[in-house]
């Protein structure tokens, strides 16, 4: 379980200090997949990765599992049972997927130990095992890969900033099962999921709100869906249907 | 391994990959002097008569042999000049693998400047691999100047790895290449230099025949506060291509000097050229950290691959 109290987290803009993040509490229950949506710029991203160590709260606590977690490095949290999805996966030069996965993994597994973990994203294994993790891979490709990976780390708590960004239509669906399926085998661990996407909501447990740095509502999916998709004040791209891509919903 | 002592054998594992005896053709130089040599039925090695350096023949249409001609140096202040001179008979196809190491644990400087000669007959397709490594904690440097020359005839190939990871304090090696038409020049150089070690790496290839290709690629590490220099030059002679890419790490207070350059004397010759130089990025070690390594283990890890 992770729990954040009072998390508040602002930067020095050209203006003066911007608040981003503000007096946010919530909590990650175990085997439950939460999403945390909300509009552009409302702080979803730098909340995963508040959670993930990349980014340092200016106040407020993180507890895992009722430890606190909160001055710990990136390191230290991801060997203490921390996963983080990139929402735009990093590329390197001469490092392979099957590298990537036995680091992701702790130990030089077989190759195709490392193979289930690409065709559980619906990658053909054997096409991508020794393939670079660099420029010649597509963003939908990337992106499945940087998901192969936190999947391999095998997390407590599993973060993915905006898994949808960069992703293709036929991609998409591929994706949600992807995450349908991490929800069956949730046991033991939980999931948090910063997106836009209805259909990503739709296999949501809990559902949070976060706008303008401010957690403006929560509770399950079906608490909280309705209010968003109803009303006028309804977050634009929790409207959108399929798989268009950010900023392009069309309401 | 012949009569090579342990730190002389180390060497060669990690020149040659070489744990025993190799299969082929062979010459392995220790200390200035033969320790081993054999010719084969389609490879003969003839050592020059002032002893310092070799004749490689390799008879045309030979296939799929190879030629190991390590050197290690384990005596301190020992400086030698050997040229190797390797014809390539036509259609033949061949691995040559070179490479030196010096262990200096004394206070003189140990230098070894081997300069090799490929002449490569048509249609041949040969594989060149050259690793340089240092080890010793004496204070006499360790100094490599590696001059290497082919001549390429029509639709031979070459594909060249060069690789100094480790230990050679000083280099500066120069290679010069001409190429006939339909002649494919591959070159992959990977370098890395740290503590304050230099490195220079000069290129020089002519493109003169129609359909001739070139591709010189290097990857380099530089840290600590050690000094690079890749100085690249296709010149492109007839309708040919060629292409030449620098891309280097830079870490600590390292230097690197990046110099591509291009020379078109046909209007049919297509060249480009690349070169790219920056530290590792921010994101990618990140990255690496929410595997659970540590920011100096994920740095080890960016490092190996790119130099991979």
């Amino acid at each position: 379980m992770l729990e954040l109290q009072n998390i508040s987290f602002g930067v020095n803009d050209e203006g003066g200090e911007k608040e981003i993040i503000r007096d946010v509490s919530l909590t990650i229950p175990d085997n439950k997949l939460v999403v945390i949506t909300g509009p552009n710029g409302g702080g979803k991203s730098t909340l995963a990765r508040l959670i993930a160590g990349i980014e340092k709260p200016c106040s407020g606590k993180i507890l895992l599992d009722g430890e606190d977690i909160t001055s710990l490095s990136v390191t230290d949290r991801a060997r203490k049972g921390i996963g983080y999805a990139f929402q735009q996966p990093v590329r390197f030069k001469g490092i392979q997927v099957l590298d990537l996965i036995r680091l992701a993994i702790g130990s030089k597994v077989s190759v195709s130990s490392a193979c289930e973990y690409l065709s559980a994203v619906g990658l053909c294994a054997r096409d991508y095992i020794g393939r670079e993790v660099n420029s010649s891979l597509s963003g939908g490709e990337l992106k499945r890969i940087e998901i192969a990976t936190v999947l391999a780390k095998a997390s407590r708590l599993s973060v993915f900033d905006e898994p949808e960004a960069g992703i293709d239509l036929w991609s998409f669906q591929n994706l949600i099962e992807v995450f349908r399926g991490m929800r069956e085998k949730i046991s033991g661990s939980s999931i948090l999921i910063i997106s836009h996407q209805e259909r990503i909501l739709n296999i949501a447990d809990e559902v949070m709100v976060l706008k303008n740095g401010v957690l403006t509502a929560s509770g399950t999916r079906d608490e909280v869906l309705p209010g968003l998709m109803g009303t006028g004040d309804a977050i634009p791209e929790c409207r959108m249907v399929g798989a268009g891509k950010e900023g392009e919903a069309t309401c | 391994m012949l009569k090579l002592d342990e730190i002389q054998q180390r060497l060669l594992m990690e020149v040659a990959d070489l744990h025993k005896v190799p299969e082929g053709a062979y010459n392995i130089r220790s200390n200035s002097q033969s320790a081993g040599r054999r010719s084969t039925e389609n490879i003969e090695i003839i050592p020059r008569e002032d002893g310092q350096g070799l004749t490689v023949k390799i008879k045309p249409g030979t296939q799929n042999e190879s030629v190991h001609i390590p050197v290690v140096m384990t005596k301190s202040g020992l400086k030698e000049l050997v040229y190797n001179d390797f014809y390539i008979g036509e259609g033949s196809k061949v691995v040559i693998v070179a490479g030196c190491g010096i262990d200096n644990c004394g206070t003189q400087d140990s230098e070894h400047d081997g300069i090799h000669r490929f002449y490569v007959g048509k249609g041949a397709n040969v594989r060149y691999v050259e690793k340089h490594y240092g080890s010793g904690t004496g204070s006499g440097k360790r100094i490599l100047n590696p001059g290497t020359e082919v001549y390429m005839e029509e639709d031979s190939t070459m594909e060249m790895e060069m690789v100094q990871i480790k230990g050679v304090d000083d280099t500066n090696r120069t290679t010069t290449a001409e190429l006939a038409a339909g002649a494919k020049l591959v070159v992959r150089e990977r370098l890395m230099t740290h503590g304050s070690q230099n490195a220079i790496s000069t290129y020089v290839v002519n493109l003169n025949g129609e359909g001739a290709t070139a591709d010189v690629v290097s990857r380099s590490v530089a840290r600590d506060d050690s000094y690079q220099k890749f100085d690249a030059k296709l010149l492109g002679n007839a309708p040919c291509s060629g292409h030449t890419e620098c891309d280097s790490i830079i870490m600590d207070r390292g230097r690197i000097l990046a110099v591509p350059g291009l020379e078109a004397n046909d209007v049919d010759a297509a060249l480009v050229h690349e070169a790219a130089i920056g530290k590792i990025a921010g994101d990618q070690i990140i990255k690496l950290m929410t595997l659970g390594l540590t920011e100096q283990e994920a740095e080890e890890q960016i490092i190996n691959g790119f130099l991979k």
